[in-house]
């Protein structure tokens, strides 16, 4: 297009992450911040840690996942504590494991603060230009080439590029060439990454209407205000005191309902000129309204976007239909009446990766030290790219210092289970997190994340010193505690079976530890102050935490002997040399996925969908055969 | 290595004096001490590599069989793992029993050549057997898998579906309310999960018990009993059930010609196929039913055959004689009571072997289930020892279902919340997912979707 551009080399670096969504950002303050001289490029700096879509951080299973990457010494959770407007412990009611933190955000300060951040970073160049070609050199280096005639030679490269690769946006019948929420969409790189061999294949995703705030009648909504006491995403900050702001909870109507079905021969997803899939968890109102029509009507939120800004979101009602049907769309819905919409809702169109072409380092199967992390791998959502985003940065340096990668298994992290699902089962949608996706469901609270991840996070450099230590002290509390309890005996004396019986337990016909009282369902730590009246003042987590860890100790001793099976397969390794083609008695299909999606071990194999349990037998006796032999490495 | 235990009968079924069960595994040696007594007490100290002498008893206690045990330690045994093998009476039911009574502890039915790759993988056997032992396991796990889900009874496979199908529902409600709490579904509330699992415990309490007559699973010797039209083959059949209580299913057959139906005979389990009389003709519908009696002799263990002892042989016997030349048949003349006109002159051996009988006076018929029995216990019938394996390991994930609903129901007590009492819930669902064949977690996430909305 501008042949007349010349080229010239810029710069040359260890690693380009081409890309500055959530993604892009973990993954390049990881890389910097293991020593690597590292760039980002940018569409636009004015879009870096955008949130184009739902103004919120966490919920269920991706709450845990933020905690997760601050364990591992990420940015996200820092972040979102900064800029947080509401936040609330969902799932309460609920057990510990499924207690999920979720916040709203103001957009555009979440956007300031994390580009604030990516500026002070030593080490990290962020540069605004749109990357339009891809070049491998003969020495295994890239060249990552601009479109203003800048290219930068790069050791690595993560692409973290979210929904931009060819981006198109479908507003009923007006669709054209762009990337999210307006910005300018990347033209050229997709085709670059074909040519490398890549295969790409489209998805769909949308976002609803933004309301100016002064249109909506507040009064006739539910109010949903953020819990009393915050309890901070990261476990570096101690506490958040905010003024919270509310959001709301509205309904469509019957005529809501009327409009879209009288209106569906418009919208793109109907009329068959969108055929790429979108998310079955993230329906537009179209969707909704056809598959449940027995519904007679559909919840609604309403969140504001920010502070400083008036724009609501009301998450709920995505949609494609065309601009004409959407301002009378929006206007039926309850407290909406003369809703004033500032951006309309859209659907948007965009290239992503098949995910099964990646190892489970990020890296690229078919090309060394090319990395690809976030929504361009297939999944959906803030946290599961910036999740992705930090561990293609940490694997990015590891690589490059020629060091084994990190890889979290499935019972180590939601991060673990995210990864191991794109890269061995693919997904035929944009890929959400889920509680239900964990089958240790129990042992991956967000409560531990810091005791699951940190250690593994200061072995790969990137967890601070001063985070660390926190850490340790807080393990230490906690083993310091339950040591303590366990040595407590509670005799059966009158005096204590009274406090008991108070407490609405059965008294004590034996002495007992205060541990092994506190597994009783209705005593909880805090009402057995009476009974322990000399014990140390400790911080709610820690106490709670103790808690958990007593009342669940069967639970979760189930779930570990589960996982120790777990393990026992995912530990028998696979030699990266194996070439299936020679292994006869494999049959064919199990032979070409385990070609195309070259698992780790024997317990990644067992998970590829058209590998059977005798295909894995195979497999099993040729490894053994193999290192008899002297080869196995 | 793997290092869960498993277990099973290493001797072909029925054709020995003895069977033995072999376990292999770090259980191993647990588990023999807890089911194995001597003069009434259990717990012994098993010495490695003495034979000793005592008996198995079941979860009540109550003797099963009267044993030689013995105790191998890993690792100089076949799999290189702790085995324990014990040596009971042969026949099907004992065997069965203490299988059964071996899985109720930690540890699992064996896959077909399980023990054999155990013994490959722990490097026990050479590398040079080793694309044989390729061959072996491959050939048998995944037919195993498909016989097992093949046999089983339709009925049992369409009530398990329809269990699974209802913890199903449940369990994407529940974990509906756990994933999207923040939308209006209805929240699952615990007494609608402890109304539900009680009433399953009932109902696999009664599969189970099913299960141990021999009445839910398609077992026994696959016998067809032949014959020209009238000689009375349908009253031998209705003996044979009528004399024997245990009569279960009946499964009609693909056409209104053969009725198949099942019985236990003194510990010899019998799978009978009635078919239509054989004889030339030209009758359309009478032709098929003759094609499909002779089909079923191809896929039969053992033929009755049944002639008319007050006709001549005819034509049609003799073509049944060629027929069925090269299976195991028992020969049997009916119709004594009225004068013999049946010449088996051509056919010395089997007149030696003739039994002869009259249904209507009741005479003769103990000396065919006592030929029937002395064939099975000298093994020159055999019952496919897939079967009855599978048939252990299904009613021992019926069982281990119903384990995993008690646990509910004991969470429940407890006041766990609906999470906890959701992990249960998931197990006994794969639980019955492995009996009919499929994973049910895939179906759970389809169902999230398809019949909740949610998402923004």
């Amino acid at each position: 297009m501008n042949d007349k551009v010349r080229e010239f080399l810029a710069d040359s670096v260890d690693v380009a992450v081409i890309g500055a969504g959530h993604a892009g950002c973990e993954a390049s303050l990881a890389a910097a911040r293991l020593g690597m001289k590292t760039i980002v490029l940018t569409m636009s700096l004015d879009s870096i840690a955008m949130m184009p879509c739902n103004p919120n951080i966490g919920g269920t299973a991706k709450g845990h996942l933020v905690r997760e990457i601050d364990a591992l010494g990420g940015e996200m959770a820092l972040n979102i504590d900064k800029t947080m407007i509401q936040c609330k412990m969902l799932n309460r009611s609920k057990g510990p494991a499924v207690h999920s933190l979720r916040a709203q955000a103001d957009k555009n300060k979440y956007h300031a603060e994390m580009k604030k951040v990516l500026e002070n970073q030593k080490g990290l160049q962020v540069i605004q230009s749109e990357v339009t070609d891809l070049k491998i050199n003969e020495d295994g280096s890239f060249n990552v080439i601009t479109k203003l005639g800048a290219y930068y030679r790069a050791k690595a490269v993560i692409i973290t590029t979210g929904t931009y690769l060819q981006g198109r946006i479908y507003i009923g019948e007006l669709n054209y060439s762009s990337g999210p929420n307006g910005l300018e969409p990347s033209t050229e790189l997709s085709e670059s990454l074909m040519d490398l061999g890549i295969e790409m294949r489209k998805f769909k995703t949308g976002t609803p209407a933004r309301i100016h705030s002064d249109s909506i009648d507040y009064e006739k909504m539910d109010v949903q205000t953020g819990d009393e006491e915050i309890i901070p995403f990261s476990f570096m900050t101690d506490e958040i005191n905010i003024e919270q702001v509310p959001c709301y909870i509205t309904y469509t109507t019957e005529k809501t309902h009327e409009i879209i079905r009288e209106n569906l021969d418009r919208s793109p997803l109907y009329e068959g000129v969108i055929k790429s899939i979108g998310p079955r968890y993230c329906p537009s109102i179209e969707d909704k309204v056809v598959k449940f029509s027995d519904k007679d009507r559909h919840q609604l939120f309403v969140e504001p976007e920010g502070l400083d800004t008036k724009e609501m979101y009301i998450q709920g009602m995505s949609s494609s239909l065309p601009y004409e049907v959407q301002i009378p769309m929006y206007r039926s819905m309850i407290g909406m009446e003369n809703a004033q919409i500032m951006r309309s809702a859209y659907a948007i169109e965009y290239d992503s990766i098949d995910p099964t072409q990646l190892k489970s380092s990020l890296e690229l199967i078919s090309i060394k030290n090319l990395f690809f992390a976030g929504q361009v791998n297939g999944s959906s959502g803030y946290e599961e790219a910036a999740a992705q985003g930090l561990i293609a940065g940490i694997n990015v340096v590891l690589s490059l210092t020629g060091k084994e990668p990190l890889v979290l298994d499935r019972s180590e992290a939601y991060i673990g289970v995210l990864i191991d699902d794109l890269i061995t089962k693919g997904t035929n949608e944009p890929y959400r997190m889920m509680t239900s996706r964990a089958e240790y469901r129990l042992l991956l609270r967000q409560d531990n994340a810091d005791e699951r991840l940190t250690q593994k996070g200061y072995d790969a450099g990137l967890v601070t010193e001063e985070r660390y230590k926190k850490f340790i002290d807080k393990k230490e509390a906690i083993e310091n505690e339950i040591d303590r309890l366990k040595g407590i005996k509670i005799t059966p004396k009158a005096e204590t079976n009274d406090l008991l019986e108070k407490a609405g337990s059965v008294p004590l016909s034996k002495a007992l530890s205060l541990y092994e009282l506190l597994k009783r369902v209705e005593l909880r730590y805090e009402n057995t102050y009476e009974l322990d009246t000399d014990r140390p003042k400790l911080k709610k987590e820690i106490k709670d935490y103790v808690e958990t860890v007593i009342k669940y100790e069967g639970y979760i001793a189930k779930q570990i002997n589960q996982v120790e099976q777990f393990k026992k397969l995912e530990n028998k390794k696979i030699p990266t040399d194996i070439d299936y083609d020679e292994i006869g008695s494999l049959r064919l299909e199990a032979r070409q996925k385990l070609n195309k999606i070259r698992p780790d071990s024997i317990g990644q194999a067992s998970r590829i969908s058209g590998v059977s349990p005798s295909d894995i037998n195979v497999l099993l006796i040729y490894l053994m055969t193999f290192r008899g032999m002297g080869t196995h490495r | 290595m793997n290092t869960d235990t498993i277990a099973a009968i290493a001797t072909f079924l029925g054709n020995a004096g003895i069977n033995i069960i072999r376990i292999s595994g770090n259980n191993a040696l647990d588990i023999a001490k807890k089911i194995f007594v001597k003069n009434g007490k259990n717990d012994l100290d098993l010495k490695p590599r003495y034979l000793h002498y005592g008996h198995i008893v079941d979860d009540n206690n109550k003797v099963i069989d009267e044993v030689l045990i013995s105790y191998m330690k890993a690792p100089n045994t076949y799999t290189k793992e702790n085995i324990i093998e014990i040596n009971c009476h042969g026949g099907l039911i004992s065997a069965k029993k203490i299988l059964e009574t071996v899985l109720l502890h930690d540890c699992r039915a064996a896959e077909r050549g399980e023990f054999t790759k155990r013994a490959f993988l722990n490097g026990r056997i050479d590398l040079a057997q080793a694309e044989a032992v390729i061959d072996i396991i491959n050939s048998k796990t995944d037919s195993s898998h498909e016989i097992s889900v093949n046999h089983l009874e339709g009925r049992l496979s369409r009530e398990i579906n329809e269990i699974i199908e209802e913890i199903l529902d449940l369990l994407a409600n529940i974990e509906v309310n756990i994933d999207f709490p923040e939308y209006d579904e209805d929240e699952v509330t615990i007494n609608k999960v402890k109304e539900l699992s009680e009433s399953l415990v009932n109902e696999l309490d009664r599969l189970i018990k099913t299960a141990d007559t021999g009445k839910i699973f398609k077992e026994g010797i696959k016998t067809v009993i032949l014959g020209k039209p009238n000689v009375g083959k349908s009253s031998l059949m209705n003996f044979l059930l009528n004399e024997n209580r245990a009569i279960v299913t009946e499964i009609p057959g693909t056409t209104r010609d053969t009725i198949e139906e099942y019985v236990n005979i003194k510990g010899v389990p019998l799978r009978i196929i009635d078919t239509a009389g054989i004889r030339d003709t030209d009758d359309k519908v009478e032709k098929i039913g003759v094609e499909k009696a002779l089909s079923k002799v191809d896929e039969a263990d053992l033929v009755i055959m049944v002639f008319d002892s007050s006709t001549d042989l005819e034509e049609d016997d003799e073509y049944i004689i060629n027929y069925v030349k090269n299976k195991k048949v028992v020969y049997i003349s009916n119709k004594t009571d009225l004068p013999r006109k049946l010449n088996l002159k051509k056919y010395e051996n089997i007149e030696k072997e003739l039994i002869n009988i009259s249904i209507l006076k009741n005479q003769g018929l103990e000396e065919i289930i006592n030929k029937v029995n002395q064939m099975f216990f000298e093994g020159s019938i055999n019952i496919s020892d897939e079967l009855i394996i599978n048939n252990v390991r299904h009613k021992n994930l019926l069982i281990k279902a119903k384990n995993s609903l008690k646990e509910v129901l004991n969470s429940i007590n407890n006041q766990m919340t609906i999470d906890f009492i959701d992990i249960d819930l998931k197990q006994a669902m794969e639980s019955l997912g492995l009996i009919v064949g499929k994973t049910v977690s895939d179906d759970l996430m389809d169902k999230i979707f398809n019949e909740f909305c949610i998402g923004k």
